[in-house]
């Protein structure tokens, strides 16, 4: 039994999406205060898009993150569509696919690059790995400007996509430029490996811990795929699965008095989403490459190990590019052909989902006859992890009390990180003052 | 030669305009020979309190961060107002479009809507809390413009940003005018800089880097009337990035 006392309070955990704290202060081995908490401004955007026309939703709700604007503009489009009635042909669905997908390796990539290799390198930033790894931050750089370029082709644009209005898209590729990046994408593959390999090197450094909860994550139905942008929700405790439109019956959001922020839970006291929470649930579709990768690193189907999410965001990052190089050949055996979007709404209420690199995500919305918007409900990944950050924190801090408060603090912040908490993107947010 | 010092400072905003940073890649490297970046959050884990020039994203919700943001002007030499949630307050002025926060809060957050910490405050750009020294429009910033500007500033020379409409850059693109296929396009008078960027892909401009200082009203106005709008359908438009700022074309 730990007689400690620890006081740690990190004001702003440092390299995530958006503003977190931790506190946690224990006298004698005793636990007094331990919380993880969320100081974000709140912006009220499922109040601001009332009014607005069912044209102009994904323009507004993409601005709710910088890093994952694809999805959540995807998910905003899907759910318009679902609710006015309006339908898209398999063609766009399938380059509104390949969009996502870049944003899968984008998002990977700068988390598991930028983010993360810092602390299982030990040093504060990407900066100085410049120094110390070259090669690899070179990579990392290059494979980051690929998925850069890649959205941009399909997107219009790096952050907040400009191709995406109901009914389709206003800008299809042409032929010789989706040939080109799936050129480039068979070349990157030796890079990913390469990065997987540098990171196997020092994943010795990710603290062993474990806790078994619940995860969720898409699944499809249809198709035998790893789900992304298609499917229904499913649990690693449940067999079956949810559809869309009853996504609220799986979130559950509530307010805990103990809580800093809202809180979702299903199954347990909490749940998980993410890379992890997807691969859990759909490991055996996995690209033969993908799976290779997952071996190296001895991730297996119900890992438990939340500081993992980082590993299955490499195996994800093979698999999307492995997905890729297919889907281009299916879209050019086709061939592609020009679309012209013509869409009258109706009025209607409905979801859509996707998920979010960081986890599966959730817009709802309802419409008048005109295609105005009169009520908006999103559920976003972070807003879904915060319980369950929380209940990691609660089984981790007792196990590892005796060690020096450094290694505490950065144990801490690793598993913080770990969930590539999207912050400004969790519109339900709650946040408590500390007295010390 | 002394290296400047960079800090850069996030209020309330999506960080794509940080992210468009360090999208900039293998440039960053060239940029960190010529400055010293001391604080940076979202990348970095140390902190500084000394500075030269400061990087504000984000717009003004609440009095505790008009507090934190006259604290960052008085240390700084150069202040920079970086995207449109900073320049001009962005899509988050689009809750100023709603007289009463209390049910704007309540819709939000339910029952919950009463605690303090939810507290919000009419949004204001930056520059409306303290002097701005230099602007980057664009939600997000452009990459390009955003190096350029620093550039200059490092050198010491005045960036300029353009002062025409995004139509002349859209026009230069060899692009079919938005119009004739029924897309409200604000390209006529929103600024330049973005390379017209959206109409490009085919998506009409909403105006994101905001108005040039004289937009053509006339001439806009002979755009709807030729197209057989009126000027709701461009307000509802145009509210979107440029709420309670737009009175200059319809009044």
């Amino acid at each position: 039994m730990s007689n400690r006392t620890v006081n740690i309070n990190v004001h702003h955990v440092t390299r995530i999406e958006g503003h977190g704290n931790i506190v946690l202060n224990a006298t004698n081995g005793k636990i007094e205060k331990l919380q993880w908490q969320v100081p974000e401004a709140p912006r009220f955007f499922e109040a601001m898009v009332r009014g607005r026309s069912y044209e102009d939703i994904q323009i507004i709700v993409s601005r709710i993150c910088g890093i994952c604007s694809i999805s959540h503009s995807l998910a905003a489009t899907k759910a318009v569509e679902n609710a006015t009635g309006i339908q898209v042909s398999e063609q766009a669905d399938k380059i509104r696919l390949l969009m996502h997908y870049s944003e899968q390796l984008q998002s990977h990539v700068l988390h598991v690059g930028y983010l993360v290799a810092p602390d299982l390198f030990g040093v504060p930033s990407v900066v100085p790995l410049v120094g110390i790894a070259p090669g690899p931050v070179k990579t990392i750089i290059g494979l980051h400007r690929l998925a850069n370029e890649w959205s941009n082709l399909l997107a219009g644009r790096i952050t907040h996509p400009v191709t995406l209005r109901p009914g389709g898209l206003t800008k299809i590729p042409a032929e010789t430029q989706l040939r080109e990046l799936q050129d480039r994408l068979k070349k990157c593959l030796p890079d990913l490996k390469a990065v997987a390999d540098v990171v196997l090197s020092v994943a010795g450094n990710l603290p062993k811990f474990e806790r078994p909860t619940e995860y969720v994550a898409l699944k499809e139905t249809k198709a035998p795929r790893y789900a992304f942008y298609h499917g229904e929700i499913a649990s690693t405790d449940c067999a079956g699965t949810v559809a869309i439109n009853d996504w609220k019956t799986v979130a559950n959001e509530y307010v805990s008095d103990q809580s800093t922020s809202k809180w979702a839970k299903w199954h347990r006291a909490s749940y998980a989403v993410g890379a992890l929470a997807r691969f859990n649930i759909n490991a055996d579709l996995l690209s033969p490459t993908a799976k290779a990768v997952a071996k190296m690193f001895g991730l297996q189907k119900g890992c438990c190990n939340p500081y993992f999410n980082s590993v299955a965001q490499i195996v994800e990052a093979v698999h999307v590019v492995d997905t890729s190089i297919q889907l281009i050949d299916e879209l050019l055996t086709k061939g592609l052909k020009q679309e012209t979007i013509s869409v009258s709404p109706k009025a209607g209420k409905a979801s859509g989902a996707v998920e979010a690199p960081r986890g599966i995500l959730f817009h709802e919305y309802e419409f008048d006859r005109k295609g105005n918007c009169m009520s908006a409900d999103l559920c976003i990944p972070t807003t879904q992890n915060h319980a369950n950050i929380q209940k990691d924190i609660e089984k981790l801090v007792p196990e590892i009390l005796d060690e020096p408060e450094d290694t505490i603090r950065l144990k801490l912040e690793m598993l913080v990180r770990a969930y590539d908490p999207c912050v400004s993107c969790s519109t339900h947010m709650l946040d408590v003052k500390f007295v010390r | 030669m002394v290296k400047p010092k960079i800090a850069i400072f996030d209020f309330a905003c999506c960080e794509g305009c940080q992210l468009q940073i360090v999208n900039l890649e293998e440039e960053i490297l060239s940029l960190l020979g010529v400055a010293d970046v001391v604080e940076w959050r979202e990348a970095m884990s140390e902190k500084s309190d000394e500075y030269d020039i400061a990087l504000i994203e984000g717009s003004i919700t609440r009095m505790e961060d008009e507090e934190r943001l006259k604290v960052i002007r008085g240390k700084a030499k150069v202040l920079i107002a970086l995207g449109a949630c900073a320049v001009t307050g962005g899509v988050n002025k689009l809750k100023n479009n709603f007289d009463d926060f209390e049910e704007v809060k309540k819709c939000v957050y339910g029952k919950a809507a009463g605690k303090p910490h939810l507290r919000t405050a009419v949004t204001k750009a930056v520059g409306e809390v303290v002097q701005v020294d230099y602007a980057v429009p664009g939600c997000p910033i452009d990459g390009k413009e955003f190096t350029y500007i620093v550039r200059s500033l490092l050198m010491g020379k005045k960036p300029e940003i353009p002062e025409y409409p995004v139509c002349v850059e859209c026009k230069a693109n060899g692009n079919p005018c938005l119009w004739q296929y029924d897309q409200v396009c604000l390209g006529p008078i929103i600024r330049a800089g973005c390379g017209a960027r959206c109409p490009s892909s085919g998506f009409r401009c909403f105006g994101c880097r905001g108005y040039i200082d004289n937009p053509n009203v006339e001439a806009a106005r002979d755009v709807i009337n030729r197209f057989g709008l009126n000027l709701d359908d461009l307000k509802t438009k145009m509210v979107l990035f440029g709420s309670k700022q737009e009175p200059t074309i319809y009044e």
